[in-house]
């Protein structure tokens, strides 16, 4: 059985601090614990620091274009349903150019578990607005301080009706871990969304920032993750301050509903037809 | 009484050697293109060479639309310049179409409107009360119905050989239906047999066979299939949408998968995750869709991931002639997306070639693991015409540079390098799922084993040169095909063409052979990497070359220059108002340069 080591490829180069450590550690313990080898294993990313991961992280992986790991990775689970398919983005990624590659696939529901960095800014182009960062931060493009309100990920994924939403932070790694397994093991499409601080640009969302704030709904006994009117009233009591799986409800996935759709993987079908089919599909234009 | 509004008759209409024309036309929603189908498809189970065109425009109800149905005695590639019998239910048909009836041609109109026909025009017209016996069925729909019966008997042509046709159409709908319909057909039989008479003579009816009846686009999806293809993300758009509703229809048997995406830029990432995972998968759009997809082509280039993009090319720029025909994404798609990549640009030309070429499509991307563009356009994608055939002996699959599970089990564990610099620049994939197989696909430049490479310049160079030159072992000479005599520099002019303009531009040439010309045809079935030698070889004698496309700026024409030169003796023959050539445009733009050039 593989061990977390083997799921450890390049060195990252992040800088020093950077949440998104965090976030690969725990995603590697969180493979090897299920057991899972990393061949079976894609991790999909698109541009940004976080895009990085798909190269430091010891898998399959494709490191696309921005905004648009969501598109590939369902591509890639609907090819070959065996694999393990993870979507890895940055907020800039996910909820800038490729917000509208969330809802949709949110609404289609492929089996994938899609995880945003999301750090309020953007950092591999040096310190902009980013589509989550709060409403009169100060940053390069908002000098005077930002006048748009934030995109609220938790949000719009429960109002969509996401099966499974979660949230994590990177100063708690071994509960993000344990909420990346969950996440896996669901059935559907699952979000979690990662406070994953920007060390460098990002002087407002920092470790404590998150740590003052954050409560865990994991060890709330009260809490039932199964109501999604509750969920959605928590999220909006907190300002999303929460960490932990917020929402999660059994859908039957977008594959299992496709007529036809094999069992097996569908990469591992043969190509050819069988002479009778090719006169049956002839047939057609008689 | 069918009232005959202009002079007497003089016989029947004159017709061109060995075919017959006809269209009915009127306001979208109709049941234009039904009428349409059901006269085509009864002419192609007779045997008759037939060929389809739709015109219409980008509306739901209203407007005008025409379906013309040419048949012959022989293969025909396109719809013809002539027109022997009109059915209009509406002025508009008749304005919109009178210029193509040929002089004692027939319009039938239906008598629930007043037609006007300019006095000048030598034409034959009927009204005839469509909607009265329709609505006498109990269903004014079924005008159009009640139109082909009338049809048949200005041809001769007795309804019972419409019933395997009707059968087919309405049979799911009970007998009842398949018998008023036969019903109706009859009343107008009966109506046009004894008030106007037979009037045109359909050509000799050859030897009948099972002829197949398609369009490009079905050719295009049914090759595709065969090919292996089991994944398709689209983005619904005229003219390419037909080729996801036909895998709709199809994929569920052979488990493939259609991704309806939310626009083009998923659907091809889609269709770009898909063939990493090692299915064949496509994506199938239309101009304004390539424009969206360009940046992840150049994904595809340089991932070095397989990716078929089908574009059925319609009037732009932007949302442009969304129903009409133009050929002027070339050079978006030879030259688009930044950067450089290797890419394949594969233009079929007849409804055969949509579904050869889209087999080879598939071979060529996994072959060279890069993204191939299958090139069609409207005229070609959306007109269904009778074949003789399709050939599945003909279809083979090679999956191109494979790596085995054996051979990555005999490696050193971590030793496998997808991008591994090998003298034809093409490295063995290994595919998610495979054991020691292990790599990251990526758009950023990167060494061997992938990984990424920000300021090493001697890596970039190196593995710059190990992609591009992928393509420099493949030669598309097999899909320039010239038609003339041999050799080529006996001939005062060269035509040269690409995709769907063939068939008008062997008319044409026919016509100017007639005249005494000696006339060469060169037609381009694939336009990247650029056959060269062998179109420079035509391309050098001839003292006179004519460009034929559909477009403005004379892409075809520019490229050729950029190519093999000759730009002094370059003609072009262009159109760009949505509606494809007229064999007789291209003869006259022929005889102008002939004369002139």
């Amino acid at each position: 059985m593989a061990k977390v080591a083997d799921f450890k490829a390049a060195r990252p180069t992040w800088c020093p601090g950077c949440g998104d450590f965090g976030v690969l550690n725990a995603l590697t313990r969180a493979v090897a614990d299920l057991g899972l080898e990393p061949e079976e294993v894609v991790v999909v990313s698109g541009i940004g620091c976080s895009g990085k991961i798909s190269q430091y992280f010891g898998s399959y992986g494709f490191h696309g274009i921005h905004g648009r790991a969501l598109p590939i990775a369902q591509g890639v689970k609907l090819a070959n349903r065996e694999l393990t398919v993870i979507a890895a983005g940055g907020d800039g990624d996910g909820y800038g150019i490729g917000l509208s590659h969330v809802i949709h696939a949110i609404r289609r529901n492929v089996d994938l578990t899609y995880i945003v960095m999301d750090n309020h800014i953007y950092g591999l182009t040096t310190g902009q607005l980013a589509p989550t960062s709060d409403k009169g931060m100060k940053t390069k493009t908002s000098p005077y301080g930002s006048v748009e309100e934030p995109v609220r990920p938790l949000e719009l994924a429960l109002g969509q009706g996401c099966g499974f939403v979660a949230q994590a932070f990177s100063g708690e790694i071994h509960h993000m871990a344990e909420v990346f397994k969950k996440a896996i093991q669901h059935k559907g499409f699952s979000l979690v969304n990662v406070f994953s601080p920007c060390v460098t640009f990002n002087k407002l969302n920092t470790y404590d920032y998150f740590k003052e704030r954050l409560v865990n709904l994991d060890e709330d006994p009260d809490y039932d993750r199964h109501d999604r009117q509750a969920a959605l009233r928590k999220v909006m009591e907190t300002g999303g301050m929460v960490i932990g799986v917020i929402y999660e409800a059994d859908k039957p996935t977008y594959e299992e509903q496709l007529p036809g759709f094999p069992e097996e993987g569908l990469a591992r079908r043969p190509l050819e037809l069988q002479p009778d089919d090719y006169e049956a599909l002839e047939a057609q234009f008689v | 009484m069918a009232k005959e509004l202009q002079r007497p008759a003089t016989g029947a209409p004159k017709t061109l050697t060995g075919e017959f024309s006809w269209k009915v036309g009127g306001q979208q929603g109709e049941g234009i293109d039904s009428t349409g189908e059901i006269v085509s498809q009864t002419l192609n189970r007779l045997g008759y060479y037939v060929y389809q065109y739709r015109h219409f425009m980008s509306l739901i109800k209203g407007g005008h639309t025409n379906y013309k149905v040419r048949a012959a005695d022989h293969l025909i590639r396109h719809h013809g310049d002539e027109l022997h019998i009109l059915i209009a239910f509406d002025q508009k048909t008749i304005d919109h179409n009178l210029h193509e009836l040929v002089r004692d041609g027939v319009i039938v109109y239906d008598d629930a409107f007043k037609a006007r026909v300019p006095a000048e025009r030598q034409v034959r017209v009927y009204g005839v009360p469509l909607t009265r016996i329709a609505r006498e069925l109990g269903n004014p729909i079924m005008k159009n119905m009640v139109a082909v019966g009338v049809t048949a008997a200005l041809v001769g042509l007795p309804v019972e050989e419409f019933r395997p046709t009707i059968e087919a159409r309405f049979g799911a709908k009970g007998d009842q239906v398949v018998e008023l319909n036969m019903e109706a057909l009859r009343r107008g039989f009966e109506y046009g047999a004894r008030e106007i008479g037979q009037v045109a003579t359909l050509p000799r009816r050859p030897e009948v066979r099972r002829r197949l009846f398609i369009s490009g686009n079905e050719a295009l999806a049914f090759g595709a299939l065969a090919a292996g293809c089991r994944f398709l993300a689209a983005y619904p758009i005229t003219p390419a949408t037909e080729i996801m509703y036909w895998f709709l229809k199809n994929f569920p048997k052979y488990g493939g998968v259609v991704v309806q995406a939310e626009d083009e830029i998923a659907a091809v990432n889609m269709a770009i995750g898909a063939n990493y995972a090692g299915v064949r998968a496509m994506t199938s759009t239309s101009g304004p869709g390539i424009s969206l997809m360009q940046e992840a082509v150049g994904l595809a280039g340089m991932s070095e991931t397989p990716l078929v993009v089908v574009d059925v090319m319609r009037g732009g720029p932007s949302t442009g002639l969304p129903t009409k025909t133009e050929q002027s994404d070339l050079n978006e798609l030879i030259f688009g997306t930044h950067g450089e990549i290797p890419r394949i640009v594969l233009t079929p030309a007849t409804v055969e070639d949509c579904f050869y070429m889209a087999v080879e499509a598939f071979n060529l991307a996994e072959r060279y693991q890069c993204p191939v563009y299958l090139v069609s356009d409207l005229s070609l994608g959306m007109s269904r015409q009778s074949i003789d055939g399709l050939d599945y002996s003909r279809v083979r699959i090679d999956r191109g540079a494979l790596i085995s599970q054996e051979e990555l089990d005999a490696m050193e564990r971590g030793a496998y390098k997808r991008y591994l610099v090998t003298e034809s620049g093409i490295s063995p994939r290994s595919l998610p799922g495979m054991r020691n197989g292990r790599f990251v696909a990526l758009g950023n430049e990167h060494d061997e084993a992938g990984t990424e490479e920000i300021e090493d310049t001697s890596t970039r160079e190196i593995q710059m040169k190990k992609r591009m030159r992928k393509l420099d072992g493949l030669d598309l000479s097999d899909y320039v095909d010239y038609y003339g005599d041999e050799p080529a520099d006996r001939v005062d002019l060269l035509v040269v063409g690409w995709g769907s303009t063939i068939g008008r531009i062997q008319e044409a040439v026919a016509r100017l052979e007639a005249d005494g010309y000696k006339v060469g045809h060169l037609h381009l079935r694939a336009l990247y990497p650029f056959p060269k030698e062998k179109v420079r070889r035509y391309l050098a004698p001839a003292p006179r070359v004519l460009v034929v496309e559909n477009n403005y700026t004379g892409q075809l024409a520019g490229y050729l220059q950029r190519e093999v030169g000759f730009h002094e003796k370059l003609h072009g023959c262009r159109k760009f108002n949505g509606d494809p050539f007229l064999a007789s445009e291209i003869y006259s733009r022929a005889r102008e340069v002939l004369l002139h050039g």
